[in-house]
């Protein structure tokens, strides 16, 4: 136990994985408690088309009226949700096929592999793309279908840590010992093989900001009136020239966001990559 | 040497039966060959199975094609006697079968949208997306590769540092956050010098027109250069760690021969499977990017289908994509075999993709993957 603290210790003193954690936290922060704050409901019509800011409305006015600073602060919580989901389902399912062939080796193993080179001929936004196209926007069936798109990239990782896992000798002695194979897996190797699956989920993480608010982009996201960052980045893309703040705000929260989640996941990735050094 | 070829085939009067010379031959063909042609086997076998996708997603799916082609106030005996003109009556793996023997003759079908050939349609968009991945890859992969080689000559000083770090924006925003800036700033609110809409005149082919290619081919080589950055840099800093780098040194080998000539031959090579792997982000990231800068290329043309619900144009794009991602890794498993010895030379290559594991990890942690046996 006391272990696990001081590692956690460690990794939260690096610079970079505090940076990280703030921008993250702040970012999340604010998309899930901006609402409480927006002045205005972010379906009113309160301004005129492309309004230039002024001091009761710091951002401006968007293509048809509404207050930007209220869409803005109303706009994060889809982005931040969908990419949560997406990045963890993926997750979930892509260990649990990764652990598994790795485990099953031979056929099974095989076919797990030989499918994820199917999907991972793919373009991760193409696919969504296709399927989202085909089976509507509900915000469900995106979240599926990002995590669909990002699990192959899980299996392959899971997998390929856990073969090296599999023949340990703490593995082996487990197994001599005739503990239960689901025992072994959950309480021998997983836990060997979670740090790298932690860092690769902040790495989705940001992938997954970039996919949600791309499709949004696109059209394909959050629908109309609803605020969402991606959407009013395309809806007030027009008007850049007369009122840059409109698109400006919306990039600046993304970008913030997906830098945040990096930031962190790559800074534990080099914390645990230098105590990994240091055991060995 | 005209008595030669007559002689080569025939079995000498000393070896014995048919097991002889199928070992002569062994001997005679690469030691890779077995491997490639099953990869090969098993690409063909990938593609298969993206076609039962991409024709299921379009065509099976609970969504009615002649329903949303027609709209949704169309009268119902309309929508079943378009569906019948489609075919969309028939088994679905009698659709299939049609469609697949369509498509190996070379026919797409025609758009929904417009009635012109899908493969006429895509032919001049796949020109332009193509000048311009090639503008990309003309900017992006000598910067990736003289500035990794060169940050990793300099490991851990200022400069390696400060590039490291601005690097980081570049890999963590999105592609199409930098695409938008990059029109904030060069085409609107501070300067504006460049435009920023790629209105490509039809007449004239996208490379003699650079001043549209300039935003796509930055916003794109933007985001994808850093991938390749990275991973050359690290490979570079274990290949200057190594064994063999050591023994030249105290062989008392020149250093500058050393760098040019031992370890970035070496360090290169994962880099084909970055170069394979980020042509699947960049023709990912070429649909955001084609659609802000409204350029002609294949992944506006995508997006626009994917609005119309055009779904054979939809089926050729995704199709001839996916296909072209599977040739291109195919393409680098078999180029990074050949210019490694140790695969080039080995009796049984284990791994299908043997230099794929150790790019993704250089990429992932800036370390090989050790080989343990």
């Amino acid at each position: 136990m006391s272990a696990h603290a001081s590692s956690l210790r460690t990794v939260l003193s690096a610079r970079q994985v505090r940076f990280g954690l703030v921008l993250t936290l702040a970012v999340v922060g604010f998309a899930l408690f901006g609402p409480l704050f927006a002045p205005h409901a972010h379906t009113d019509l309160v301004g005129i088309t492309y309004g230039r800011p002024t001091a009761g409305a710091p951002l401006g006015y968007d293509y048809i009226g509404h207050d930007v600073w209220s869409r803005v602060l109303a706009g994060g919580v889809s982005v931040v949700w969908m990419s949560l989901a997406a990045a963890a389902i993926a997750l979930a399912a892509g260990t649990a096929l990764g652990l598994l062939a790795a485990f099953a080796r031979r056929r099974v193993d095989q076919a797990i592999v030989w499918f994820t080179d199917v999907f991972m001929a793919f373009p991760d936004l193409i696919l969504v793309l296709l399927i989202v196209s085909m089976l509507g926007r509900d915000h469900w069936i995106i979240v599926l279908t990002v995590a669909v798109a990002f699990a192959p990239g899980v299996v392959r990782l899971s997998r390929g840590i856990a073969l090296g896992v599999v023949n340990q000798e703490f593995v082996e002695a487990a197994e001599m010992m005739g503990y239960p194979r689901s025992r072994i897996l959950f309480r021998e190797i997983l836990p060997s093989i979670l740090t790298p699956l932690l860092v690769h989920l902040g790495i989705m993480l940001t992938w997954a900001v970039g996919m949600l608010s791309g499709l949004a982009f696109l059209g394909y996201g959050v629908a109309p009136p609803a605020a969402d960052w991606g959407l009013m980045i395309n809806e007030n893309r027009a008007g850049l020239l007369i009122q840059p703040a409109a698109v400006f705000g919306p990039v600046l929260l993304i970008a913030l966001f997906a830098l945040g989640t990096n930031l962190l996941a790559e800074g534990v990735g080099r914390v645990t990559s230098r105590i990994e050094e240091r055991k060995s | 040497m005209s008595s030669v070829p007559l002689n080569a085939g025939a079995p000498s009067p000393a070896s014995a039966g048919p097991l002889a010379t199928l070992k002569a031959l062994r001997g005679r063909l690469p030691a890779w060959l077995p491997w490639f042609v099953g990869r090969l086997l098993s690409g063909i076998g990938v593609v298969l199975v993206i076609s039962f996708i991409v024709f299921g997603a379009t065509q099976a799916l609970p969504s009615d094609p002649a329903r949303i082609i027609l709209g949704p106030e169309a009268p119902e005996h309309t929508v079943d006697t378009l569906r019948r003109q489609l075919g969309l009556d028939r088994p679905l793996v009698l659709q299939y079968a049609d469609w697949a023997q369509q498509v190996l003759s070379g026919n797409l079908g025609r758009s929904i949208d417009s009635s012109v050939p899908v493969g006429e349609l895509m032919a001049g968009r796949f020109a332009n997306s193509l000048t311009l991945t090639l503008a990309v890859a003309a900017v992006a992969f000598p910067l990736a590769l003289v500035l990794g080689i060169f940050m990793a000559l300099r490991r851990d000083s200022l400069a390696d540092r400060a590039v490291l770090s601005s690097v980081v924006l570049f890999k963590a925003v999105p592609g199409f956050v930098i695409g938008i800036c990059l029109v904030m700033i060069f085409s609107t609110s501070v300067f504006s010098i460049l435009p920023a809409a790629s209105l490509l005149d039809p007449s004239l082919p996208a490379w003699r027109q650079p001043q549209y290619l300039v935003l796509p081919t930055a916003t794109l080589a933007l985001s994808v250069a850093t991938y390749l950055l990275r991973l050359v840099r690290a490979s570079m800093i274990e290949a200057m760690d190594s064994e063999y780098v050591t023994a030249a040194r105290l062989r008392g080998v020149p250093e500058r021969r050393i760098i040019w000539r031992h370890a970035v031959p070496n360090a290169l090579i994962p880099a084909i499977q970055g170069v394979a792997m980020t042509f699947r982000v960049l023709f990912g990231g070429a649909v955001l990017a084609e659609v802000i800068f409204s350029y002609p290329g294949i992944g506006n043309t995508l997006n626009a289908a994917i609005e119309m619900r055009d779904l054979p144009l939809i089926q050729g794009i995704v199709l001839v994509i996916t296909v072209g991602v599977v040739v291109i890794n195919l393409a680098a498993d078999l180029i990074t075999v050949l210019l490694t010895p140790r695969l080039r030379t080995a009796t049984r290559i284990r791994a299908r993709s043997p230099g794929l594991r150790n790019a993704a990890s250089l990429w992932r942690t800036g370390k090989s993957w050790r080989v343990s046996v």
